[in-house]
């Protein structure tokens, strides 16, 4: 079973996700902020992490630069799903390393579909 | 002491000045040489022996009289540096080198008022010099123990009078545009007026504290005297007529006298100096007076009427056998004596070449050499004029061996010269006032003058007997020369300066009246009444003509030389932006060639110089008028460029400063809208995704699926609170929003507003203490204030701790106002954050961290809606303990 560590700080958005990638067969780990993140993935290195940008405290650019930073993490692939939906936004995300580069809102099956195409083969 | 030390004595002290002259030539751009200071004493060559020793003569004789000579010119300083301010103006623009000179200028470079001022200041002052010459051998005789003799080429005047001449020459004349400052000159003139000034307290001090005990004893002694209280008042009505007479005299002669107008106008170097001078110049008259007094009473208390008391100041001392005392105030005496003669000499010959000589008889002669023999002809008119004046001096002294004391003949000259008063001061302030006028005052006044005063004096000295003083001409009474008209009460002096006052202002304004002066006269006119006004420059020319470029060139080679020509054309050429070029001269190239020309050959002359290369056409007064005018309006329309320009870098700067403002502003509104995008979607991007779920998933348990149903609920609250609350800013800040005004009581409101928030508060923890809310009414729009309370309450909710979390809310009735404060406990507002927290647009810095919902919009509408009730919303910076934030509200607010 792949693992995957959904990062938001709105719950209800975090609450779908969880609900649309358990059915799909995934172990969802939930994080609230950057520094939630790195705790869990401390213990449970995930093949994918859906990320936030705007959040409390450590937010998603910072999460994804330590996440980088250590080798132990190389396998994990990122996908960003942001508000903030500017060209350069998008440009800045990739550039950081991040697989994909989602813009709220977005559609759930696209999201899913994605993941799957990322981590399942 | 014997008449060669004493002459051993005289030529060292010559030499001394000649030295210190030379040195201050060498120097004349130091500080030393060209300062205020130098300036305000050389004014002090008014101070001449008739000062020096008249004055005690007439203070033992006459009493007071002797202060007349020096309150006049103490009283017109204040009108002096006003005049004195527009003469030098005009001075320095057209290069004037005398006061005949300037009369002529003003009268359109008339040559023949220029003769007549010349003619006249050389009556005034020749005799004038003779009287200085006089002094110094009267003084020379008493020092001296020597024989006597009378013949010219044993007589020790003579030879100072031709050192004097050689001084004058020397100094005078190293140039020949006579309109050039000599600061050697006018420096040795300086020292020599301190040093008189000095000879003189000292002479003073000696005879009141040495020879008396000081002033009261000389008081007592001399009030015991018969003769006292004429000494001392005013005897009648005709001896305080006489005073006020003197004092106008002294007046104008501080304007006129041809020495005056030589250091204060030709020597000025900067109308900054006629400051200093102001105060200075009568400071120096004053400390001279203070003493006169007393020497004259001390030489009556000791002398009595055995000596002349005009020597009392050198008798006093050789009395006592103090020579060197006596042969300080003889070296003071020679100093005032020095000065006197130099400058008056070097200004007189100035007129005389320049006035009358050149343009009467040498013009032609001048016009065909070289520049090279024009400078030695023009220095040596000079020189010989120099000569001439002194030696001519000398000849009236020892011809008329006068009998009068030197105060009269002092005065003489000053009546003299006052005949310029009317064509001088008039001028200058009355554009109508003409040439034909001026001349016919001038020699009307002169004429009566010369019946008044010359004539009696000269009958009375050749003519024994004669009956024409007291009887009149054929015993006619009504022209008795000391009683014109039956005026019997006045002195002779002031009778006559009355009469020729009187006839002289006549004439000059009847004929300025009934004739007007030809065109060029009257733009001069205009030109120097309006001087003060404008800073002249060649556009300003009162006179035009045709000439060819070439042709006023060789008039300007002829008189300056090739190398001052050209170095002067190519400036002004250059300052205009002229094509040196151009074959004809233009206006302001002729007027600017007449202006130069003015210092070495004077102005009737550099006139006619120009003028005889010159087609010359009439300018019209309108038309003068009018470049006046343009002048004018250059001047002020630079100031107004300079001051637009300062304007508009003001504007430029605070254009600047707003524009930074507004791209802040633009940048804050960017983030701002960044912040409600985010906002608005981040709510439905849950609704979407929550929906999509919903719509997708068949075999959802339904207890999920009720609560996917509530977060999209939620979800859409959110967005419409969001809305609101955008909108709501928007109207507020924009002003759309009416308020509902009526009167409430605060309590309530409180009460409502926490109420309202209750349930939140409770579910944290929070306590909320409202007791504190005094029982006051006050006009506002309650939905609006709950409005503000309830976003303050739940800041603080969002920021207290949990469970030990307190608001406290105060509430002070101050008379016209209410005082309410929300306090909480929370962890306060971040000290950089405060002076931005009520910005519209603001936003923390960090986008990326996320506010709680509507930060950043609550504090913007509270203070929209404070202001729209015209009170004030703050955050107390000193409030330490958590966040504290203050309102005031007017009770009345419309």
């Amino acid at each position: 079973m792949k693992k995957l560590l959904i990062v938001d700080d709105e719950p209800n958005i975090v609450m779908s996700l969880e609900y649309a990638f358990q059915k799909q067969n995934y172990n969802v780990f939930i994080a609230r902020d950057g520094s939630e993140a790195l705790k869990i993935m401390e213990q449970e290195i995930p093949d994918l992490v859906i990320l936030d940008i705007m959040m409390p405290q450590v937010d998603g650019y910072e999460t994804i630069a330590r996440i980088k930073d250590n080798p132990a993490f190389a396998k994990a692939k990122i996908i960003f799903l942001s508000a903030k939906n500017k060209a350069a936004d998008i440009e800045k995300g990739l550039s950081l390393g991040a697989d994909l580069y989602f813009t709220k809102p977005f559609s759930v099956k696209k999201l899913i579909t994605a993941v799957n195409d990322l981590i399942r083969i | 002491m014997p008449n060669y030390a004493l002459i051993i004595v005289i030529v060292c002290y010559l030499l001394l000045l000649f030295g210190m002259g030379i040195w201050a030539d060498r120097r004349s751009n130091s500080k030393w040489v060209h300062n205020p200071w130098v300036y305000s004493l050389s004014l002090a060559v008014y101070c001449s022996a008739w000062t020096y020793y008249g004055s005690v003569g007439i203070a033992a004789t006459d009493g007071i009289g002797f202060l007349t000579t020096y309150l006049g010119p103490v009283i017109a300083l204040p009108l002096w540096i006003l005049v004195m301010k527009r003469i030098v103006l005009v001075s320095k623009q057209h290069q004037v080198s005398s006061i005949a000179d300037f009369i002529s200028l003003r009268y359109g470079n008339n040559r023949s008022i220029g003769a007549i001022v010349t003619v006249i200041c050389v009556i005034a002052v020749v005799p004038y010099i003779a009287l200085q010459l006089k002094a110094v051998s009267e003084t020379f005789d008493i020092l001296t123990t020597g024989d006597k003799s009378n013949s010219l080429l044993t007589d020790s005047t003579f030879y100072i009078a031709i050192l004097l001449a050689v001084f004058a020459a020397l100094f005078g004349t190293q140039t020949t545009d006579a309109s050039q400052q000599r600061s050697g000159l006018m420096f040795s003139v300086a020292i020599e007026s301190v040093l008189k000034l000095i000879f003189f307290l000292i002479i003073g001090i000696y005879a009141t504290f040495y020879l008396f005990d000081g002033t009261i004893d000389i008081y007592n002694q001399i009030s015991a005297l018969e003769e006292f209280d004429k000494l001392a008042t005013f005897e009648n009505m005709e001896s305080s007529i006489n005073w006020y007479f003197m004092i106008a005299l002294s007046f104008f002669a501080i304007f006129l006298l041809p020495r005056q107008f030589q250091a204060s106008v030709v020597e000025n170097t900067s109308t900054n100096h006629l400051k200093k001078a102001s105060w200075v110049f009568p400071l120096y008259l004053l400390l001279f007076n203070v003493f006169v007094i007393f020497i004259a009473w001390a030489g009556k208390l000791v002398l009595g009427n055995q000596v002349n008391p005009d020597y009392y100041t050198l008798f006093l001392p050789l009395h006592h056998g103090h020579k060197l005392i006596g042969l300080m105030v003889f070296l003071g005496g020679l100093s005032s004596v020095i000065s006197m003669v130099v400058v008056s000499a070097l200004a007189l010959s100035t007129m005389v070449s320049n006035n009358l000589i050149i343009p009467y008889g040498f013009l032609k002669v001048l016009n065909k050499n070289n520049s090279e023999s024009n400078f030695q002809t023009i220095k040596n008119i000079r020189r010989v004029a120099i000569f001439s004046l002194i030696i001519g001096a000398y000849i009236f002294y020892v011809n008329f061996n006068i009998e009068l004391s030197l105060f009269s003949i002092g005065l003489i000259a000053f009546v003299i010269i006052a005949q310029l008063a009317p064509a001088f001061f008039i001028g200058l302030f009355w554009n109508r006032g003409s040439a034909t006028a001026a001349k016919m005052g001038i020699l009307a006044g002169s004429t009566v003058t010369f019946y008044t005063l010359a004539l009696p004096f000269i009958t009375d000295v050749f003519v024994s007997n004669s009956k024409f003083t007291s009887d009149g001409p054929f015993g006619w009474e009504l022209l008795k020369p000391y009683a014109l008209f039956g005026l019997d009460f006045m002195p002779p002096v002031p009778h006559a300066f009355f009469w020729s006052m009187v006839i002289n202002l006549m004439f000059y304004l009847v004929f300025s009246v009934i004739r007007k002066g030809n065109y060029r006269e009257r733009n001069y006119a205009e030109m120097v009444v309006n001087a003060s006004s404008l800073k002249m420059g060649e556009n300003a020319y009162v006179w035009k003509g045709e000439a060819n470029k070439t042709d006023i060139e060789q008039v300007l080679i002829r008189f300056l030389g090739a190398k001052k020509t050209h170095r002067a054309l190519t400036l002004f050429y250059r300052k205009y932006n002229i094509n040196p070029n151009e074959e004809k001269a233009d206006a302001r190239l002729v007027n600017f060639s007449e202006k130069i020309l003015t210092g070495s050959i004077g102005a009737a002359s550099a006139k006619l110089m120009i003028g005889s290369v010159v087609k010359e056409q009439p300018v019209t007064l309108p038309e003068v008028l009018k470049i006046l005018e343009e002048n004018k309006e250059t001047i002020s329309a630079n100031k107004q460029l300079q001051q637009q320009s300062y304007d508009l870098q003001r504007l430029t700067d605070s254009l600047q400063q707003a524009n930074e403002a507004l791209i802040e502003k633009d940048k804050q509104k960017d983030e701002f809208l960044d912040t409600v995008a985010h906002e608005l979607k981040t709510p439905t991007a849950s609704i979407r995704a929550a929906s999509e779920i919903l719509a997708d998933d068949d075999d959802m348990p339904e207890e999920l699926r009720q609560k996917f149903l509530n977060n999209i609920v939620a979800d859409a609250d959110r967005l419409s609170v969001l809305i609101t609350n955008i909108l709501d800013l928007e109207k507020l800040s924009s002003g759309r929003e009416i308020m509902h005004k009526r009167t409430n009581n605060l309590q309530s409101t409180v009460k409502k507003a926490v109420d309202g928030i209750y349930q939140l508060a409770s579910r944290k923890g929070v306590k909320i203490d409202a007791s504190q809310v005094e029982d006051v009414t006050l006009v506002y729009d309650e939905d609006r204030i709950l409005q503000v309370f309830t976003n303050l309450l739940s800041n603080s909710i969002k920021f207290v701790p949990e469970h030990n979390g307190h608001i406290n809310i105060n509430g002070k009735d101050l008379g016209n106002r209410v005082k309410l404060t929300f306090e909480d406990n929370g962890k306060g507002i971040p000290q950089e954050d405060m002076k931005y927290i009520f910005e519209k647009f603001y936003q923390s810095n960090n986008q990326n961290i996320k506010k709680p919902l509507g930060s950043g919009m609550g504090l913007a509408i509270s203070r929209q809606i404070i202001e729209s009730h015209n009170g004030v919303i703050e955050i107390d910076k000193n409030y330490q303990k958590g966040a504290r934030f203050i309102i005031e509200l007017q009770k009345e607010n419309a």
